[in-house]
C-alpha cells in the first residue's frame, strides 16, 4: 500500500514507490481524492491532486488505477456543464449542495438515460479504429456517432444489438478481432487527455469560421481549423468578444472552457445560451454547446487539466465530421496554473517565475487544432480561440509572446478603444491573420469576385488614417488639406460606421457576409464620390453638411440584414446628392 | 488526550518547523504554548513524512526552540458563528477584541470555504443605488458584484466607501436585512477608528462586523483576516438570508502579508517577488461574493487597494482586475482639483452593469446615455491633449465644445457632496443636460427617439 509521504498545496508526494507511472491518475486519501502523476523519481513520486487537499495527512493511502486521466467520451456531452476534470457540475451540485465538497465520486456523463440508437452496421462488416458502428440523436440539433476506440485493432462484427433504446454502457457491437479476442463496445469510450486524437491526414485550410463580426470577417478572419488569440488587459472586452463569437460562428459545436475565469460569468454563459435561439436551428444554443467550467477559485490543478479536457472533447466530434470551435477563456490562467503548479515542485523558473516547458505546452494545445480527414473519412475542424490575460497589459510578457508563435490570427484589444467604449475593442493596426490569403478564393467564390479587392482598399484607409494621425495629434485636422481630411473623414466612418459593432442591437449583432460586404462597399463609394466632387471644386465643409457622413455611418442600424437591397439606394442617393453639389459649384 | 510536541526543530520569520510529528492533516491549526503561559495559534502549511511546518499567526518573536509546546487540534481554523456576531469586533484570526466576551457560537465554519459550484449561482441582475452619479450611471454596482476600489495613498477611498455603506440601498424595500462586515487587513489605527466612527455617526454601528488587523498586527494574522471576514459574511448572507457589503481594506497589504510569508517559506517567486499562486489566492477571496440559488442573501464585496506609486500594472491591481467584475479607479489629478469623488471615468468599469440596468431596473436610456458619456469624455481627453499642444485658441469648434463638456462634466457629475445623495433620475438627467452642452450630431451612440425626448439646449444653458 503505497502512504502519502508530503503535502504541499496541491502537490503530494509518495516515497519508495515504483508502482506508479507517469500521467496515471490516481485516488488520494481517505476521501479518495482525484490526482495525476507528474513526475516519478526513483526517491519520490509527485502527484498533482484535482481537488482540496486540506485535512490531508501523511499516512494515507494512495491508489493506483493504472490507466492515464482520461476522458469518457459518449453521447451526454453536448449542453452539459463539466468541471476541468470532466465531473458534471449539475450532479455535484447534487451531490454536496452549492459549495462543491472533496471526494465526491460521480461519473461523468449519465449512465442511465436511454438514448434512441440506431445500428449502422450488420454481422459480417469489417470494423476499424474511428469507424462509426451506431447513432444516435444527443440533442436536437447534434446526432452523436459512436465510433471504434483508436486503442482498438479492428476486427469482424460478429453480433449486433437490434435498434433501440440503450444507456451509455450497454453493448450494442461485438466485434472479434484477428486474435480471437471479443470487443464489446457500448455507447461510451475513453481517450488519455493529454494525447491528441489519430486521424489520416492534416488537410490545408480553405474556408473560414463565418462569426457576423466585421472586423473578424473581413479584416482579421480566422480559418475552420484555425488558431486565434485575444489578448487584452482586464475590462477590454475578451470575454464579450468570445461570448459573440460563440453565439454566432458557424460551428456545429462550441466548447467553452471557462479557465480560472468567474464564477458569475459562467452563470451568465448558461443563462443567457439557454435563452439565445440559434437562428440557424431554432434550437437554444446550449444545445450545441459543451462549457467546462473551472472558475478562479476552484483547485487549480483542475484549472491546468481543464484546457485538455476540453480540446478531447472537440477532437472527439471532429472525429465523426462535425466542426468544432473552441473558446478558451483564458489561457493565461492555465499558464499561472503552470506556474503555480511548478513552484510547488522548485522547478527552475524560465521568465516570470514560468517554467520553461510552458512553450512547449502552448505549441502543443493549439497544434491540437486543425482541419482533419479522420479516420473513418469524413472531414471535420477544430478551431481554437484563446483569450490571454496579459500580465500588466504588457503584451510583452511570457505567454502573449509565446502565443503569439503559436497562433495565425491575433486579435489584439486596445484599452483606449475600451475606454471609448468602442466594440470589439480589437486593434486593427496591432492586429493580424495570416489566413487571408488562405480564405481569399473562398470569399471570392461565396461572397463577391471583389470582396478581396474592397477589403483591401479599407484596410488601405485605416493605415493611412494611422500615419495622418501622427500629425493630427500634434496639429488638429484643420490643418490637414482637404483630401487628407476626407480621409480622415471616412477612416471614422469604417470605425464608428464599420468596425464598431454593437452586440446588443437585434440586426448588428450578427452581420451576414454579404451585407458585410456592401456596407464597405457603400463606404467606398461615398468616398470616392466626395473624392470627385472635391476635384470639382466642392468644399469638405459643403461635404459634410449633406449629411451623407452620418447616414452611412448609421446604415448598420438602418438597413435590416434581409434587405441588401437598400444598399442600392444609398449608393444611388450618395451620387446624386453629390452630382447636385458638383452642379451647382459649376453654377458659381 | 491529544499529543503534546515540545520544542521545535527550527524558527524562520513567520514560521516554525517540528520534526517527529505524526496523524497530522495539510491546513491544520495548532496551538503554541509557551513557557511563559501565553498562547499563539498556527497554521500547518507545509508537511513532509514526520516534519511539518507552521506559520504562526501572531508571529515568533519570544518563541526559542525549547520554550514551546504544541498541541494540534485535528481539524483547519474554523471560525465561531452565530447573529450575535452583529456590532462586534473581532481580531484579524476572529477573536472578540472589544471586551465584551467570546460569542456563543451557533455553529463553527471552516474559514476558507469552499468554491461554489458555479450552476448553484444567481447571476446577479439587481443595482444598488449609492447615490453618487459617478457610480451609479457609468459603473452601477450591482447586488452580488465584487467591485473593487483601486486608489492610491492620500486619495479619499475611505471617504468614498463610508459613503457607499450610508446610502446604498443594499436591502429590499424595508431595509431590515442588511449589514455591513468590514475587514481591515494593514491599515492604520486612525483609518479603522475613521470607519468605526463613521458607522457609528450613521447609526448602522450594530449591523456592522469589524475585523481588524492593523499594520502594527502580525503579518500572518493579516492573511487570515479577510477569510474570516468572508466567512461571517458567507454565515449572515445564506444562512440568516441577510444582504451584506462587505468592505476589504487594504488588499494591497494582504498581498504584500502573502509574499512575506511565502518568501519566509523560501518559495519561488513570479512576478515582483509575489507568490506563484497570487491570482489563485486572490480569486479564493474575492470569488466569495455573490448570491447562491434558493438563497435570499447576497454578498457584495468592495474591497479597496492602494496601487503602488500609482501603478494599475502592479501585481496587485492587475491581478485584481482580472478576477473582480470591474474596479472603480480614483485619479489623483482630481483629486488635486479638489473633486471629490475623484473618480477616474475612463478606466472604471462595472461588468455586470449591463444586465442590471434599463428598463424595469433604472431607465430605459441608461445604457445610451452611459456609453455617450464614455465616448463624450474620452474625446476630451484626446482634446485636451491637443490643446495642450497648439494651444486652446487654435483648436475647432467640436474640441473646443468637447472641453467645455469636460469642465462641466467634472464639475457637476462627477464632483459631489460627501452627503449628497442623488437619485437615478436626477442623475440620468444631469447626463442628458451635459450631453446636450454638445452639437446633436457629435451623439452617434443614442437613438433618434430618445435624443428627441432628451436633448434640450435650454437645459443646457442653465449649467454655464
Amino acid at each position: 500500500m503505497n502512504k502519502i509521504f508530503s503535502v504541499n498545496g496541491p502537490v503530494v508526494r509518495v516515497r519508495d514507490t515504483k508502482d506508479f507511472s507517469m500521467r496515471e491518475m490516481v485516488y488520494v486519501g481517505n476521501k479518495r481524492l482525484i490526482g495525476e502523476v507528474i513526475s516519478v523519481a526513483a526517491d519520490y513520486t509527485t502527484i498533482q491532486v484535482y481537488e482540496g487537499t486540506t485535512g490531508l495527512m501523511p499516512g494515507e493511502p494512495v491508489y493506483s488505477t493504472g490507466n492515464p486521466m482520461s476522458a469518457v467520451l459518449g453521447p451526454g456531452i453536448i449542453s452539459n456543464i463539466f468541471d476541468g476534470i470532466e465531473r458534471p457540475l449539475k450532479k455535484l451540485e447534487e451531490i454536496s449542495g452549492a459549495f462543491i465538497a472533496e471526494g465526491a465520486a460521480v461519473s461523468s456523463l449519465d449512465e442511465q438515460k436511454k438514448y434512441d440508437v440506431t445500428i449502422t452496421v450488420k454481422e459480417g462488416d469489417t470494423l476499424m479504429p474511428g469507424d462509426i458502428y451506431c447513432t444516435c440523436p444527443e440533442t436536437a440539433v447534434v446526432v452523436h456517432k459512436c465510433m471504434l476506440s483508436p486503442f482498438s485493432k479492428g476486427g469482424k462484427v460478429i453480433w449486433c444489438a437490434e435498434n433501440g433504446e440503450y444507456s451509455l454502457n450497454d453493448t450494442v457491437v461485438k466485434i472479434q478481432t484477428e486474435n480471437n479476442e471479443v470487443e464489446e463496445l457500448s455507447l461510451c469510450q475513453k481517450w488519455p487527455i493529454r494525447t491528441p486524437r489519430p486521424v489520416k491526414e492534416r488537410l490545408p485550410i480553405t474556408r473560414p469560421l463565418v462569426t457576423g463580426q466585421r472586423i473578424v470577417d473581413t479584416i482579421l478572419p480566422v480559418a475552420k481549423g484555425g488558431t486565434a488569440a485575444i489578448p487584452g488587459g482586464f475590462g477590454t472586452g475578451k470575454t464579450m468578444t468570445q461570448h459573440q463569437l460563440a453565439k454566432w460562428c458557424d460551428a456545429d459545436i462550441i466548447v467553452y472552457i471557462g479557465c480560472g475565469e468567474r464564477g458569475n460569468e459562467m452563470t451568465q454563459v448558461l443563462e443567457e445560451f439557454s435563452e439565445l435561439i440559434d437562428p440557424k436551428t431554432n434550437r437554444p444554443l446550449t444545445d450545441r454547446t459543451v462549457l467546462i467550467a473551472n472558475t478562479s477559485n476552484m483547485p487549480v490543478a483542475a484549472r491546468e487539466a481543464s484546457v485538455y479536457t476540453g480540446i478531447t472533447l472537440a477532437e472527439y466530434y471532429r472525429d465523426m465530421g462535425y466542426h468544432i470551435a473552441i473558446m478558451a477563456d483564458s489561457t493565461s490562467r492555465w499558464a499561472e496554473a503552470l506556474r503555480e503548479i511548478s513552484g510547488r515542485l522548485e522547478e527552475m523558473p524560465a521568465e516570470e517565475g514560468f517554467p520553461a516547458y510552458l512553450p512547449s505546452r502552448l505549441s502543443e494545445f493549439y497544434e491540437r487544432a486543425g482541419y482533419m480527414k479522420n479516420l473513418n473519412g469524413t472531414e471535420g475542424s477544430v478551431t481554437v480561440i484563446g483569450a490571454v490575460s496579459p500580465q500588466g497589459s504588457d503584451f510583452s510578457e511570457p505567454v502573449t509572446q509565446n502565443t503569439k508563435r503559436f497562433v495565425r490570427a491575433f486579435w489584439a484589444l486596445d484599452k483606449n478603444l475600451a475606454y471609448a467604449r468602442h466594440y470589439p475593442a480589437i486593434n486593427w493596426n496591432l492586429s493580424y491573420s495570416e489566413y487571408v490569403d488562405d480564405l481569399s478564393d473562398y470569399y471570392k467564390k461565396n461572397v463577391h469576385p471583389d470582396f478581396m479587392k474592397v477589403r483591401q482598399e479599407i484596410s488601405n484607409i485605416l493605415v493611412e488614417e494611422n500615419t495622418l494621425m501622427e500629425i493630427v495629434k500634434l496639429m488638429g485636422t484643420d490643418v490637414l488639406p482637404e483630401d487628407q481630411q476626407l480621409l480622415i473623414e471616412t477612416a471614422r466612418i469604417v470605425r464608428v460606421g464599420f468596425l464598431q459593432q454593437n452586440a446588443y442591437h437585434k440586426d448588428d449583432t450578427y452581420v451576414p457576409l454579404e451585407k458585410q460586404y456592401l456596407m464597405m462597399k457603400t463606404i467606398l463609394c461615398l468616398y470616392k464620390s466626395c473624392r470627385k466632387a472635391m476635384s470639382e471644386g466642392v468644399s469638405m465643409e459643403e461635404l459634410l453638411k449633406t449629411g451623407l457622413f452620418e447616414k452611412v455611418v448609421k446604415m448598420k442600424y438602418d438597413i435590416p440584414n434581409d434587405k441588401p437591397e437598400m444598399f442600392d439606394e444609398y449608393e444611388k442617393d450618395i451620387e446624386k446628392t453629390l452630382a447636385a453639389l458638383s452642379a451647382e459649384r459649376a453654377q458659381k | 488526550m491529544s499529543v503534546r510536541y515540545i520544542g521545535l526543530s527550527e524558527i524562520n520569520g513567520p514560521l516554525v518547523a517540528l520534526d517527529k510529528v505524526h496523524g497530522i492533516g495539510y491546513d491544520e491549526i495548532a496551538e503554541i504554548r509557551l513557557d511563559d503561559g501565553s498562547r499563539r495559534l498556527a497554521r500547518v502549511v507545509q508537511i513532509d513524512g514526520e516534519r511539518a511546518v507552521l506559520q504562526v499567526f501572531e508571529g515568533t518573536a519570544g518563541l526559542s526552540l525549547t520554550n514551546t509546546q504544541v498541541r494540534f487540534e485535528g481539524k483547519p481554523m474554523e471560525l465561531p458563528l452565530s447573529k450575535e456576531i452583529l456590532g462586534r469586533i473581532f481580531s484579524g484570526s476572529g477573536k472578540p477584541i472589544d471586551g465584551l466576551g467570546e460569542i456563543y457560537p451557533e455553529k463553527f465554519a471552516d474559514i476558507n470555504g469552499k468554491p461554489l459550484n458555479p450552476v448553484s449561482r444567481t447571476y446577479p441582475r439587481n443595482y444598488i443605488n449609492t447615490g453618487i452619479s459617478s457610480i451609479d450611471a457609468l459603473m452601477t454596482l450591482i447586488r452580488g458584484q465584487k467591485l473593487p476600489i483601486f486608489s492610491g495613498s492620500g486619495l479619499s477611498h475611505n471617504k468614498l466607501a463610508v459613503q457607499i455603506v450610508r446610502q446604498a440601498k443594499i436591502a429590499d424595500e424595508n431595509g431590515q436585512d442588511f449589514a455591513v462586515v468590514f475587514g481591515a487587513m494593514g491599515v492604520k489605527n486612525d483609518v479603522a477608528d475613521y470607519f468605526r466612527k463613521s458607522f457609528e455617526d450613521t447609526g448602522v454601528l450594530q449591523k456592522v462586523v469589524m475585523f481588524l488587523n492593523l499594520s502594527n498586527d502580525p503579518i500572518i494574522e493579516r492573511i487570515l483576516t479577510p477569510k474570516c471576514a468572508l466567512t461571517a459574511a458567507e454565515y449572515l448572507a445564506f444562512e440568516h438570508d441577510m444582504h451584506i457589503l462587505v468592505i476589504l481594506t487594504d488588499m494591497t497589504s494582504y498581498a504584500e502579508a502573502l509574499r512575506e510569508f511565502s518568501s519566509s517559506k523560501g518559495e519561488i517567486p513570479g512576478r515582483k517577488g509575489y507568490p506563484g499562486y497570487l491570482y489563485s489566492d486572490l480569486a479564493s477571496i474575492y470569488e466569495r461574493a455573490g448570491i447562491v440559488k434558493g438563497s435570499k442573501g447576497s454578498v457584495t464585496q468592495i474591497p479597496i487597494l492602494t496601487m503602488p506609486n500609482d501603478d494599475i500594472t502592479h501585481p496587485v491591481p492587475d491581478l485584481t482586475g482580472y478576477i473582480t467584475e470591474g474596479q472603480i479607479v480614483l485619479d489623483r489629478n482630481l483629486d488635486a482639483t479638489g473633486i471629490y469623488p475623484p473618480v477616474s471615468v475612463l478606466p472604471s468599469l462595472s461588468r455586470l452593469m449591463k444586465d442590471g440596468i434599463g428598463e424595469g431596473y433604472t431607465r430605459e436610456d441608461h445604457q445610451m446615455v452611459a456609453n455617450q458619456l464614455f465616448a463624450a469624455y474620452a474625446k476630451v481627453q484626446d482634446a485636451r491633449a491637443l490643446s495642450s499642444v497648439i494651444g486652446e485658441e487654435e483648436l475647432s469648434s467640436a474640441d473646443k465644445a468637447y472641453i467645455k463638456f469636460g469642465t462641466l462634466f467634472e464639475e457637476h457629475f462627477i464632483r459631489q457632496g460627501a452627503e449628497e445623495n442623488r437619485t437615478i433620475e436626477e442623475t440620468l438627467d444631469l447626463g442628458w443636460k451635459l450631453l446636450s452642452t454638445l452639437p446633436k450630431s457629435e451623439l452617434d451612440r443614442v437613438d433618434e427617439e430618445h435624443l428627441e425626448k432628451y436633448y434640450s439646449a435650454e437645459k443646457a444653458a442653465e449649467l454655464n
